[in-house]
């Protein structure tokens, strides 16, 4: 194994790492803002990806031209979801929350299972076998598009929330709801608001996921839990975080996979998380509760 | 209740049920076991299939291979009707899904496709007195573990290796090209592993041409395989080996042709996944000359050939393919041994299940017979490679339909 061999694993698991990122952002959003811990955003991750498929089957959209209008619509579903049902629980034991989730989590995927059956399905392009060359580094054409967009997707959000006035009432009912009430802002239309740009990072995600695996109604499980080990590990909350948990897991697992064996890959995330779990229980970027 | 059941009987009037039930009275009255009467009413076979979960591509295919053939079962003078259960692609859902169907009634149970799975039905069935025929399942504890209510027919991990290994040679002496060297990449799970020991074990025996110089496992559930297809790469073998499910086996190919892997072959010594329909549909002309050597339809059998016809008007869009025939098969074992004992009594049925001599079938091999331990003797492999987007048998010569394409053309410009 040359370095070139070495150049190539660390490149995959880099860009493999910025998608999983992509993923748990709208998951960090959500929990940071409203300290709710979506349990179906796996599951609306895969609604996603097969709205993406349609698209694609009855429009003709592909899924990159796609992502704006199934980020939107997932923007609309995430919006009505907390709007009508998740504000209702906001004051309850976090077990309840927990409960409620895992019931939307479940409808979801009995739901698609319903409507689409238990068949895998997929887009084919010729993009999806699509790879850049560059001098000896071969690069996934999809997964430097889905980076590309994870990086685009996390600078947009941290502007949003930074510079625009919708944002900086969102930062204010996270940093104190009470307070943000006393001054008149609407705390339940701004939590449906980032519970929407949450699940529209969702449904980006998807989109660009769909080039790369097939979608299927049980794919939600591994991905939901994949989320929380990324969004643990940069610390709940923080946008930089989920970006730098998503490379860590990529990264630990390109290199486990190389230097011990692939089938203990997965085992290192979860090492990964253990040890942050141990020596800074908030998350490498988090803020201490 | 089982979740359907699928019956070639008609169905009950109101008439009939009060004659039954005068019958049935009268029979218990004079104190005869009702559970060995003369087959009059159809066989109950309990299939336990994986239809949703992981699993759940292959077992919908298996489903339908199990439902297919009843027609024409029903025309060759047997009575069956199937209580299908779904295992969920999980041994523990298997074992509940057995016991259920047998306190519902089921005199016989069939499946389940995974090995995992299979086994633990297999000690249900033990315990329970119930026989128990195998559609597909290597694993060689089946057979070998002294179950005496359990049937194969569907070949061992060991079999499988050593009828799939034997077919790279004819590959090899058909094409006249032998690569001197493989990488292995395999699922670690109970398949993935019995193979893997199968091929191990088998590799020195039967002086393969090729050596493997890596062997890679990963788990059957892999998101991504880049990185077991980088180090694939840098082995710079000149041929590619695989055992399989059906997703990891589309994530490969498809990391294979960004990675631009180019290799002479990629051939399967016996595991699902590349004849699948979900395979041709996902990779398109990526799908074209894998190749896997497993036990397929015998396409010169008239009952091959029937079976094919009733499945291509029944389910127009889906692949014909081992997982319908092994299926059905094992319907017809079940009908044929109900057929022959005259009883559901299961110490009955389990000996005529033993005496089996099915002539006519739809599989490659002799007749289905089984040995003392429940494996059927007479199966044996073909080299299925895809062309044109479907599998075709390229080896045996004598139930071969085309010429095998080793080496592969390129990935890199493929019309």
């Amino acid at each position: 194994m040359d370095a070139t061999f070495f150049m190539n694993v660390i490149s995959a698991g880099l860009l493999t790492g910025l998608v999983y990122g992509l993923m748990a952002l709208g998951l960090s959003v959500i929990f940071g803002v409203m300290r709710v811990v979506n349990f179906a955003h796996g599951d609306m991750m895969v609604v996603a990806m097969y709205a993406a498929y349609l698209l694609f089957n009855k429009l003709g959209i592909e899924p990159v031209p796609a992502l704006p209008l199934v980020a939107g619509g997932l923007f609309v579903v995430g919006y009505l979801l907390q709007r009508l049902l998740i504000n209702r629980f906001l004051g309850v034991t976090e077990h309840i929350q927990f409960l409620l989730l895992l019931s939307v989590a479940i409808i979801i995927t009995n739901g698609v299972l319903m409507v689409f059956g238990p068949d895998a399905r997929n887009v084919q392009l010729d993009a999806a076998f699509e790879s850049y060359s560059i001098g000896p580094l071969v690069l996934d054409k999809v997964r430097v598009i889905a980076a590309l967009t994870a990086a685009a997707a996390a600078a947009a959000l941290w502007a949003f929330f930074r510079y625009t006035t919708t944002g900086t009432a969102i930062r204010a009912c996270a940093d104190n709801p009470i307070g943000a009430r006393v001054v008149g802002l609407d705390v339940e239309r701004l939590y449906a608001v980032t519970f929407g740009i949450g699940t529209a990072c969702v449904g980006a995600a998807g989109c660009l996921l769909l080039l790369l695996v097939d979608v299927h109604p049980h794919l939600a499980h591994d991905y939901t839990l994949l989320g929380f080990i990324i969004v643990i590990l940069g610390g709940l909350g923080s946008l930089g975080g989920a970006l730098l948990g998503g490379v860590l897991v990529g990264l630990s697992e390109a290199l486990s996979g190389v230097l011990i064996a692939p089938s203990l890959k997965s085992m290192f995330s979860f090492g990964l998380l253990i040890l942050v779990l141990l020596l800074r229980p908030q998350g490498i970027l988090g803020r201490k509760a | 209740m089982s979740d359907n059941a699928t019956s070639l009987s008609a169905s009950i009037t109101r008439r009939g049920f009060t004659t039954a039930a005068a019958a049935g009275a009268l029979v218990s009255a004079a104190g005869l076991p009702l559970r060995s009467a003369r087959a009059a009413a159809p066989l109950k076979l309990g299939v336990l299939l994986p239809r949703s979960g992981h699993l759940a591509l292959i077992g919908q295919a298996c489903q339908r291979g199990a439902e297919i053939g009843l027609p024409m079962l029903r025309d060759m003078g047997y009575s069956v009707e199937l209580m299908n259960a779904d295992t969920e692609s999980n041994p523990d859902v298997g074992r509940t899904q057995a016991e259920k169907l047998i306190r519902e009634g089921a005199h016989m149970l069939m499946g389940c496709f995974d090995s995992a799975t299979t086994l633990a039905v297999a000690g249900v069935a033990e315990q329970k007195g119930v026989p128990f025929v195998v559609n597909i399942a290597s694993e060689p504890k089946l057979t070998e573990q002294g179950f005496k209510y359990v049937f194969r027919n569907f070949p061992s991990a060991g079999m499988l290796g050593k009828g799939g290994l034997m077919l790279f040679k004819d590959i090899f002496a058909a094409t006249g090209t032998t690569p001197k060297t493989a990488v292995l990449l395999h699922i670690n799970d109970s398949f993935g592993m019995a193979m893997l020991g199968g091929i191990n074990a088998l590799m020195p025996k039967l002086d393969m041409p090729f050596q493997i110089v890596e062997t890679i496992a990963y788990d059957p559930k892999a998101r991504d395989l880049s990185i077991e297809v980088s180090k694939a790469k840098a082995a710079k073998a000149d041929m590619v080996m695989t055992v399989t499910r059906l997703n990891d086996a589309i994530l490969l190919v498809r990391e294979m042709v960004k990675q631009q892997v180019e290799t002479m072959g990629i051939i399967s010594p016996g595991a699902p996944g590349m004849y699948e329909k979900q395979f041709a549909k996902a990779l398109g002309k990526y799908a074209d000359y894998c190749t896997t050597n497993v036990p397929w339809f015998d396409p010169h059998q008239e009952m091959t050939k029937e079976l094919e016809k009733a499945f291509e008007k029944a389910f127009p869009e889906e692949t014909f393919d081992l997982n319908i025939g092994f299926t059905f098969e094992a319907v017809l074992i079940a009908a044929d041994a109900y057929k022959r004992a005259g009883s559901t009594d299961p110490n009955v049925l389990t000996e005529a299940l033993r005496a089996t001599n099915l002539t006519k079938r739809a599989m490659l091999g002799g007749p289905i017979k089984f040995e003392a331990n429940g494996q059927n003797m007479n199966l044996i492999s073909a080299a299925v490679q895809n062309l044109g987007g479907k599998p075709t048998v390229t080896l045996p010569a004598a139930s071969a339909v085309a010429k095998p394409v080793f080496p592969m053309p390129p990935f890199k410009g493929r019309a």
